[in-house]
C-alpha cells in the first residue's frame, strides 16, 4: 500500500477506465438525466455517496460474513440486497432530516438500486483487491478509494455531457436522430477523447 | 394458443428491448465486442428472464405490494448466480470475456422491468413466453450489433476472418464504437418508423 497505488486508481477510475465511456457502467441514468447540468450534478452527487458508501459496506460484507463463512458465491444476492438496503434507508433518513436536500436529490435514489455503477464497483472492488479469496493489503482503503474515485470519473462524464448536451439543444439536428442516438453518438466521440488517456504509463 | 404465440413475438420486432425499449444497455454495449461473446451474453440473460419471469408470475400473489421490488430482486439475483456458477463450470474462457457484466445481469433493467411490467400481472405460461421474446428479442439485438462491431473492428466473425479486403477500423472494437454503433442504430431505426408513419 503506497500512494503510487493510489495515483493509479485515481488516474484509472477517472480517466482511462471511465466508469461511464468506457466501462458502460450507469448508462441509462447517463442518458436519461443529462439533458442539463442542475440535475445531472445533484444525480453525480447521489452516485458518488451511494458507490463510496456501498464500497465501504459491501467490503465488510464480503470480508467478514462471506469469506469466514464460506459463502462467496452469494456475492451477487448479498450486494445487491445490503445496496438496495442502504439506498433505501439513505432516503429515508434524508426525507427526515433534511427536505430540502430531500426535493434535490430524493428523486433520484430509488435509480440509484437499479444503477449498474454501484454493483459495478462493489464486484469490481472483490475480484481486483481480494486474491484467491485473501483480502490483498490494504484492501479497505483501496475499495474505499476506488469508490471515492469511480463517483469523480461519473461526475466529471455527467458534467461534460450535459454541457455539451445544453449547448447542442438550440441546434438544428435530423429528426430521427433526436434525442436518444444524438446522445449516444457524443458519447461515442466523448469515450474517443478519453481514449487519449490510455497513453499513461506508470 | 395464439395470444402467447404473440407475446412470444412482440419482443423480438415491435416491443424490442434494446432497440425500440432501450432498456439493458450497458451489457448491450460493453459485451458486443464478438458475436460469441453476444451470444452468450444473451443466453445468460434469455435463461435469467425466463426463470425470473416464471418464478415472479408463480407467487405474485403472495408477494405484499410494498416490498415487491426487493423480492423480485432476490429472485432475479438467484437466477443470476446460477447462470454465473454454470457459466464458470462449463465455459471458463467466455466467463473471463464477460468479465463483471455476469453478476450485473442483476441490475439489467430489461430483467427487472417485466418482472414489473409483465410477470406481476399475468398467468405463468403468458409469462414463461414474454420472457422468452424479451429474452430472444435482446439476444438478436445483441448479436446484431456485435456482428457490425465485429465485422468492422476485427474484420472476422465468430473469430472466422471473412475475406481480407479491408484493414479493420479498430475504433468499432473499442468503447467508443460500441456508443457509434448504437447511436447510428438507433437513429436509423428512428427514422424507418417515422417513414412508415
Amino acid at each position: 500500500m503506497n500512494l503510487r497505488d493510489f495515483l493509479t486508481i485515481f488516474i484509472s477510475c477517472v480517466f482511462i477506465y471511465n466508469v461511464i465511456l468506457s466501462r458502460f457502467l450507469g448508462l441509462c441514468s447517463f442518458i436519461a438525466i443529462s439533458k442539463e447540468t442542475k440535475p445531472a450534478l445533484a444525480m453525480s452527487g447521489a452516485v458518488m455517496f451511494v458507490i463510496t458508501m456501498s464500497s465501504v459496506i459491501t467490503w465488510f460484507v464480503y470480508r467478514f460474513l462471506l469469506l469466514p463463512f464460506d459463502l462467496a458465491y452469494l456475492r451477487t444476492i448479498s450486494f445487491i440486497l445490503v445496496i438496495a438496503a442502504f439506498v433505501q434507508f439513505v432516503e429515508m433518513v434524508i426525507r427526515k432530516v433534511s427536505p430540502h436536500l430531500y426535493r434535490a436529490f430524493g428523486i433520484y435514489l430509488p435509480l440509484i438500486t437499479v444503477n449498474c455503477a454501484v454493483l459495478g464497483v462493489a464486484v469490481l472492488n472483490i475480484d481486483m483487491f481480494f486474491i484467491n479469496g485473501k483480502a490483498v493489503a490494504g484492501s479497505f482503503y483501496y475499495s474505499l478509494f476506488q469508490g471515492i474515485c469511480v463517483g469523480l470519473g461519473y461526475t466529471l462524464a455527467m458534467l461534460l455531457m450535459s454541457g455539451i448536451r445544453e449547448r447542442i439543444e438550440l441546434c438544428n439536428v435530423p429528426e430521427s436522430f433526436k434525442e436518444f442516438p444524438l446522445a449516444f453518438i457524443i458519447a461515442s466521440i466523448l469515450s474517443l477523447s478519453f481514449m487519449g488517456f490510455n497513453g499513461f504509463k506508470f | 394458443m395464439k395470444k402467447l404465440f404473440q407475446e412470444f413475438i412482440k419482443g423480438i420486432i415491435r416491443e424490442n428491448p434494446t432497440f425500440v425499449l432501450v432498456l439493458g444497455l450497458c451489457p448491450t454495449l460493453a459485451v458486443s465486442v464478438s458475436v460469441a461473446n453476444g451470444l452468450g451474453m444473451g443466453i445468460a440473460a434469455t435463461f435469467v428472464l425466463l426463470g425470473s419471469s416464471v418464478i415472479i408470475s408463480l407467487v405474485k400473489k403472495f408477494i405484499p405490494d410494498q416490498i415487491r421490488i426487493p423480492c423480485y430482486i432476490v429472485v432475479i439475483a438467484t437466477f443470476v448466480t446460477i447462470a454465473e456458477l454454470c457459466m464458470k463450470a462449463y465455459s471458463p474462457v467466455l466467463d473471463r470475456a464477460l468479465g463483471i457484466y455476469v453478476p450485473l445481469i442483476v441490475v439489467n433493467c430489461i430483467v427487472l422491468g417485466r418482472a414489473e411490467a409483465f410477470a406481476c400481472k399475468n398467468s405463468v405460461a403468458a409469462s414463461f413466453f414474454d420472457g422468452l421474446g424479451m429474452g430472444v428479442g435482446f439476444t438478436l439485438a445483441l448479436m446484431f450489433i456485435s456482428l457490425i462491431r465485429e465485422f468492422i473492428g476485427a474484420g472476422k466473425i465468430f473469430g472466422h476472418t471473412l475475406i481480407n479486403a479491408f484493414e479493420p477500423v479498430a475504433v468499432f472494437g473499442m468503447p467508443s464504437g460500441a456508443l457509434l454503433v448504437i447511436g447510428l442504430l438507433l437513429g436509423f431505426f428512428n427514422y424507418l418508423k417515422r417513414r412508415k408513419a
